[in-house]
Formats: C-alpha cells, structure tokens, sequence
C-alpha cells in the first residue's frame, strides 16, 4: 500500500496556513445536513465534539464510562506546554518543535508537529476562557514551570491536577452543545465495530453496556478518540476501562495500525506489591529534580534503607550519567531501574529502587521539599503507609503511554476514509518517545484546532449526495459478526478468569517486549500469545448473563481484542531491529552499551495492515523525510 | 506493616431499579492490608466467579481517586471511614481483622439503580449542561494572559475545581441535595472574570435543574462536606446562594 502522508510543501512555518486555505470549506448553512461520530470523551473527543458542534454539525458522541467527564485524560498531573515564551527564556514555536521532534527521536513528521508547536498557543488561551483555573503567580498573570527536563519554562498547571481541569474544560464545551441539542450524547456505549460502505467510514455499532444490546448510527464521518492501549501490560497507570478494541476494530476493518511497539514507560511510578494489584499509581516525574536516586551495592542486603551506609549505596543514574544525573529522560530512567533490578540490587520486591529525599530535606528543609512534593509525599503515604520525609521512596517504571495508534495523514484521517482519529489513539506526533506535558497539548489541539480545519475537507464532496442510514445492508453485517462474537464470548465457561489470563499476557509483553527487547525473546512471546488466545477461547470463563450491566461481559470483549493486538506489537517490536526512543533493542547498542538508532534502516512509520485472524500482518512503510532538522544521536553521558 | 485479614462483608446485591435487592454475605479471607478496597471486591469477584456465581457489580475507573466514578457507601460512610478518600483510594489497612462492612449503593431519589453498587448519576451531567461552562466557542479567546487574575481567586476557584463528581455529597445528605456538587462549579466561575457575564443565569439554571431532578434541599447538616473525598468547603454553597439571590432579585431571567 501506498502511504501518503499528505503533508503539504512550501516552507514549514507556511504549511498550515496554507494548507487550510486550500482545504475546501462546508459553508454554514449546510454543515447542520452532515452528521459526525465522535467515539470517546477525553481530551481529545471532548474537544473535538464541542467545536464540531459549535460550527453546526450535528455531532453524536459515545463514551464507555457513566459520564463523558471520566475519561482518563482527566488523571494527568503535571500540565501542559504551549510555546508562549511569558518567561521570555528562548521558547519559541520552532524550540517546542525541536524539543518534541527530537525527544521523539526523530520518528515522526516535521509537519505534524510543527502545527502541533503552531496551534499550542492557542490553546492556552482556549482554556484560559473556558475557566480552567490554572495557577498563578502573584501579579495575577499565569505561571509557568520547567517540566520533564526541559530547558525552558513552557509547562503551564493546575495544581498536581492539570488533566482533571483541562478535561473539566472541554466537558464543560461539551455539556453546553449537549444542553443546546447539538450534541447527542450517549454514554455507557463501547463501540464494537466500525461500519464500511463503498470504502468510507459511514457509522458504528456499540454495545449499551446497560442492557447489552446492540446499536447501530450512522454517519458522514467517523472521528474515534479512544486513548492508548497501555492496558495490554494489564498493570499499567491507565484507567481499568482504557482498551484497544474501538482502534483495533477499525483495524481489522483496514486502518492501519502504526508503530504499535512505541509505549512510554513511566519511570516514577509506585512498585507493584502483590499478586492482587489491579493498577499502578504514578508520581508526576519532577520528584525526580531533588530525590536521588540509588540501590544498595551489594546483593540480597537486607538492612533497612537508612541503616546502609553512603559507601554501600550505588547512585547509579549519578555515576552512569554525571552530566545529567537523575534527570535524565524517562526511557534511560527506566531502562536503568530495571537494569539494576535484572542484577538482583533492586529493593522492596525486589522490583524496585529508591528515590531518597534525605540530601534535599538537609539542604532546603523539610518545609520547602513538602511545599514543592507535598501532594505526591501524600499520595505515596496513602498507598505505600510508609513516610517518604522519613524513609526514601520506592518507585519502578510503568507502562505510561502509547506513542503508537492508528495511522493517519496530516489531515488526521486515517487511509480508511472517513474515519478520522485523534489525540492518543492515533500515532501522529510523539514518534518513539513523548516529552512530557505534550500528551494535553496534541489531545486538545487535535480537537479544538484541527479536525474542525480538516473534517470539512472531507464532507465537502459529500454535499448533496445521498445519505447513508443504518438499513444499509453493511450495517446489518456488521451486526451479525459482532452477535456471532459475543455468544462466542458468552459461551465460555472454562477454569480461569478473564483477569487472569490478561494477567499472564501483561507479563510476557512486560518480560519480552517492554523497555528492552531482542529478537529470541519476541519471536518467544509471539508463540506464548497466540498458545495463550487458544487457553482463552478454550478455558476463561465468563460469569453471568449479557443481558444485564455485567462488566465481566465488556472485560472478557476487551481481553480478546488484546490478545489478537499483542501479537502486531510484538511483530512491529521484531521487526524494529534498532535501538529508538523509549526502548532499547539489545541487538543495537553502542560499544557503551547505549542506545543505538538506525537511520538508514529504520527512519520509517511501520504502518501494519490486518490480513485476517491468525495471519501476520502486512507491513507497509511510509519513509519519514527531515527538511528542517539534523537528526542527532542523543546522548546524556 | 502487612498482614492479611479476614473479614464478614454484608453486599447490597439487586438485578436492577425494579428489583426488591437485599444484602448477600460473603466471607472476605487473607486480604492483604495493602489491598485497596476495590482490589479486595476484585479478589472477592474472582472467587464468585470462579465458584460459577455472579461477580458484584460496582462502578469504577482510574483507581487512583480523580475520574469521580467508584462509590459506595461503607458501613454507613460515603467512600468508607478515610476523610478525604474516594472509596478506590481506601486501603484494607483502615480494617481490623474479624470486621463486618456493609457495602451499599448511594441512595438517592436523583441517582436511579442500576445494578448492585451501580448508581445512574446523569442528574449531575444534566446540571452542567444546564448552564456549569463559559460561554465561549472555540476560536473565540483572547491572549491567556491577557486578563490578570488575583492569586487568591484563582486559589480558591481551583479549591471548587477539584470537585470530581462523584456523588458522595448527596448520598451523605440526609436531604439528598446536590447543593455541594453545584456550589462548587458555581463558585470557581464566579470567582473568574471569564464566568462573570453569566454568574446570575448559571446559578439560576443550575439550581432549576437540580430541583428538576429531584435532589433535595440543604439544611446545613454539612454531611456533604464530611464525605466530600476533595474537602469541597460549605462556603462555596454560601457563595452560591448569594449568586442565587442576587440573581433572582436582579436578572430578567425567572
């Protein structure tokens, strides 16, 4: 397949400009006759759905959760970039896209995140007018902060709760276009499947979670917004409901599914202690600017963290990396924690290292480190019943983020036409790695600032055309597959549970196919999924009945839909024979043991196309092209 | 330290809103105390199921207390004995050994039953849409920075921000009113110039919709701010009602 990427030419800081001038307009009056899915109500669905609604779409928008205002943009903590330069420190729109081309390490396109760099500002000031009440400082003007090792001060916050205010926002959007009938909002849906006629994206079919009927909704276009697939790890700091399956039916109607193996691995976050636990918290990474970070140097010592003395501590970030020290970025935080724990030096668990505030409390105080950490000292206490301000953190990364989603142009619409995709769910413009405080931004500048651009050039052609409606054959096709399905579903009634199977799969993608990967232990995880599939289809057990509200009904649905996904990411993960962003192919190291990139070989996006059940998928590839950066080898030494 | 522990839970269990309901008793054994409560509802599930008997159904999402989705009340507490806790936040380390804990739904007229723990809080979407927003589309802002506000203010919105509408404030409520959940946004955006033009329809309508639905009034029984698991303050429904009146007196809205 052919991929085109569209990004316009002409000069970088013209392109979407440009662009929107010659994206063909839906005049007023006629936008009311054209109809728009939106599937999910985070950031990005939110967003989308209100300014598609304000322009006079008819909108109809589907969550999974009771309220479009849970969705789990909602738990990001630190906050959000936006190239304003109030701190007049040398932020400019070409800095914030450098930064993020760069901490992407080089796997995304300049155009993409350019725009992205482009339309931050006004984000900011859209979330400024809605209320969100972000902090300040004294003089009343908005505050900004250093986040995530970046140079300059471009993080903008509320609190330790920046997703939850953000959301709020475009909630609030939203639920103004629901109270006026712009909107059609239905909750407690799952989208099932993504409905085809002559090629394009016309509707879909949920599930009412209430009942456990089948609905079908027709449209002119298809905008999904359905998150990450985080959850494949089954412990991972997303929301239990965070799933694969609206993106990955698309895909096995003919989206492509690009860089699958792309997954950020948060290197701050709480350690798993025991066989039970159904999630993992994360503590926003600034802890990382006064804690230090160490293990004891010797193995299976067992004394209590403030019994061993200096001598007996290994500040391994410090002593590996004294340029950067604990401050280095999320992937090589990561990567090391697990590399010292693989030695047997980890601590708790044993799958865990410190992060120390001792040093910091000596020398600012105990008043100035809990004005700064208190929120996070708290939430550690309340999970952990241990005092960070007396014994050092333990923290382990965890599955954070997926870079990797649904391939799309620079209109953000998928090859599938008429289907749009936004914010996390797409693969657009984090390429192998996401600085942080970006996520917010491209979630809500993909809503509010280019799909109302983009969608009218699609609806456009449509105008006076015949519509679509849910009798079309497709629909009833579409219905049958997904019935035939779930009485597949109901019918097991084996020995496990459907938790513990996506346990064990969590495990061997943790294992095999995680920070660091090689090629024996993929093609091993390859052959443990698909035995595992066949255990699921032979052997869970289903409780119940799908007429009622009855989650193990949606969770057994979802495991399945990763269990078929897990496979294409451990097949993207093998092919990838370089070392890029947020994970290291062992094959591919510098004589230092670093991470090594292979731009000749690999300077693509692996775009992987469904060839049917239990068939390898087909990899296309779309040559990624710099016109306007010099790709660079990052190093922190 | 953790130990494991046993405990008696007594489960409001009910099919739907048409169902009688009653509670069912489950033996909870070696739950680890650092288990949250919802991963000891799990462990209790799989066993149910495993044992070929239906799992107890309950909301939940982000289990990390912001998405405002779980809830129950526990032995008699909204989201159980921690103050400022959501139920998904709560440890088994707050339990002793041989414990009993009754674990009921919210129950409020507003909040209709779904099944078992399962509550349908439309009610609070509804008073948003009603008026909980600025007017402003998308396009329509000026520069972020353009309108200064005094720190205090933009403190004490986003003190009424944190509101994650869980519910807990009208399943505390003897009264079952809403009055905490609506103050609260009621009060951050009229405490911001940008909420200001439209301070007086916003509370009217909210207030409206909320009587429409069904919740109760106050009486200041300041249940609401006891179980709130974001500390949201009573004075914000003083603020609220000062909106309230000031805009009944001076708006041509009625």
């Amino acid at each position: 397949m052919q991929l085109d990427g569209k990004v316009p030419g002409g000069p970088l800081e013209t392109k979407w400009d440009r662009h929107r001038f010659e994206l063909k307009l839906v005049n007023a009056a006629n936008k009311r006759k054209f109809n728009i899915i939106v599937v999910g109500t985070g950031l990005a669905g939110s967003s989308a759905a209100a300014s598609l609604a304000e322009l006079g779409y008819e909108v109809s928008v589907f969550c999974i959760q009771d309220s479009p205002r849970r969705a789990h943009s909602i738990a990001a903590q630190g906050g959000m970039n936006a190239a304003k330069n109030y701190t007049n420190d040398g932020d400019s729109v070409f800095r914030l896209f450098y930064d993020t081309i760069k901490g992407g390490d080089f796997r995304a396109r300049e155009g993409n995140v350019y725009r992205l760099a482009q339309i931050s500002n006004n984000i900011i000031d859209q979330c400024v007018a809605q209320g969100v009440p972000f902090a300040r400082d004294y003089g009343g003007l908005l505050a900004n902060r250093s986040f995530g090792g970046a140079q300059v001060s471009r993080t903008f916050y509320a609190r330790g709760q920046t997703g939850q205010q953000l959301l709020l926002g475009a909630y609030s959007a939203l639920s103004r276009q629901i109270g006026i009938g712009k909107v059609k909002m239905y909750t407690r849906r799952e989208m099932m499947d993504l409905v085809l006629v002559d090629g394009h994206a016309r509707g879909i079919v949920v599930r009412n979670l209430l009942n456990g009927e089948f609905e079908t909704y027709a449209a002119d276009a298809v905008v999904l917004a359905t998150g990450g697939y985080g959850n494949v790890f089954f412990l991972s700091t997303n929301a239990v409901s965070c799933n694969v399956g609206a993106a990955f039916r698309a895909y096995r109607k003919g989206a492509l599914f690009a860089n699958p193996c792309f997954t950020q691995i948060h290197p701050t976050c709480i350690p798993v202690h025991g066989d039970f636990q159904s999630k993992l918290t994360l503590m926003s990474e600034s802890l990382r600017n006064d804690g230090r970070v160490w293990v004891p140097r010797k193995q299976g010592d067992t004394r209590a963290p403030n019994d061993i003395p200096e001598s007996d501590r290994l500040y391994y970030l410090e002593e590996k990396y004294p340029a950067f020290g604990n401050l280095v970025p999320r992937d090589v935080a990561s990567r090391n924690a697990k590399e010292q724990c693989d030695k047997g030096l980890g601590v708790g668990t044993g799958r865990a290292v410190y992060l120390d505030f001792a040093d910091a409390i000596k020398r600012d105080g105990k008043a100035t480190v809990e004005k700064k950490y208190g929120n996070l000292f708290e939430m550690y206490e309340r999970i952990v019943a241990e005092d960070p301000y007396q014994v050092p953190m333990m923290i382990y990364p965890a599955s954070h983020y997926t870079m990797g989603g649904l391939w799309v142009d620079y209109n953000l619409m998928s090859n599938v036409p008429g289907l749009f995709v936004l914010g996390e769910a797409n693969f657009s413009d984090h390429g192998a790695n996401r600085l942080g405080a970006s996520a917010l931004m491209q979630g809500l500048g993909d809503g509010y600032f280019v799909i109302p651009y983009t969608i009218g050039g699609y609806l456009s052609q449509w105008y006076g055309k015949p519509k679509v409606k849910t009798d079309n054959p497709a629909f009833k096709e579409s219905l049958d597959q997904v019935t035939q399905r779930k009485e597949k579903i109901m019918a097991l009634k084996g020995k496990r549970t459907v938790e513990n199977i996506h346990r064990e799969m969590g495990l061997i993608l943790w294992d095999n196919c995680g920070m660091a990967r090689n090629e024996a232990g993929l093609t091993k995880a390859k052959d443990q999924i698909r035995a595992l599939r066949d255990e699921f289809w032979q052997n869970c057990t289903v409780p119940g009945s799908d007429k009622d509200f009855n989650l193990a009904v949606e969770k057994a649905g979802r495991l399945a839909d990763f269990l078929e996904f897990a496979e294409v990411m451990v097949m993207d993960a093998l092919n990838r024979n370089e070392s890029c962003g947020c994970h290291l192919r062992e094959e591919s190291q510098t004589e230092e043991g670093e991470a090594l990139r292979k731009d000749d070989e690999y300077c693509y996006v692996a775009a992987w196309e469904y060839a049917g059940y239990g068939k390898d998928p087909v990899l296309n590839k779309e040559p990624l092209v710099f016109e306007n950066v010099k790709l660079t080898q990052r190093s922190y030494k | 330290m953790t130990k494991t522990i046993n405990l008696t839970l007594k489960v409001w269990r009910q099919r739907n809103a048409e169902d009688k309901g009653g509670f069912e008793t489950y033996q909870a054994n070696n739950v680890s105390t650092d288990m949250s409560f919802l991963e000891m509802l799990d462990v209790v599930n799989e066993q149910l199921t495993l044992d070929g008997k239906e799992p107890i159904q309950f909301d939940n999402d982000c289990r990390e207390g912001i998405c405002g989705m779980c809830g129950c009340v526990v032995n008699g507490r909204a989201h159980g004995p921690q103050k400022a806790t959501t139920l998904c936040q709560l440890h088994m380390r707050k339990f002793d050994d041989g414990d009993t804990i009754a674990i009921e739904p919210w129950r409020v007229k507003a909040f209709k039953l779904i099944r078992d723990l399962a509550v349908d809080r439309s009610a609070y979407d509804k008073i948003i849409q009603a008026g909980g927003f600025v007017s402003v589309n998308t396009g329509q802002a000026s520069d972020a920075s353009a309108m200064p506000i005094k720190q205090e203010n933009a403190e004490l919105a986003m003190d009424a921000a944190a509101c994650i509408g869980c519910g807990a404030c009208a399943a505390a409520c003897p009264n079952a009113s809403a009055m905490l959940f609506v103050s609260a946004k009621v009060s951050q955006l009229a405490l911001l110039p940008q909420g200001k033009p439209e301070a007086a329809i916003r509370a009217i309508k909210m207030v409206r919709t909320m009587d429409l639905c069904g919740f109760g009034n106050c009486t200041n029984e300041r249940e609401c701010e006891n179980a709130c698991p974001k500390e949201i303050k009573i004075t914000n429904i003083a603020r609220l009602n000062r909106e309230y009146i000031k805009a009944s007196i001076g708006s041509s809205v009625m």
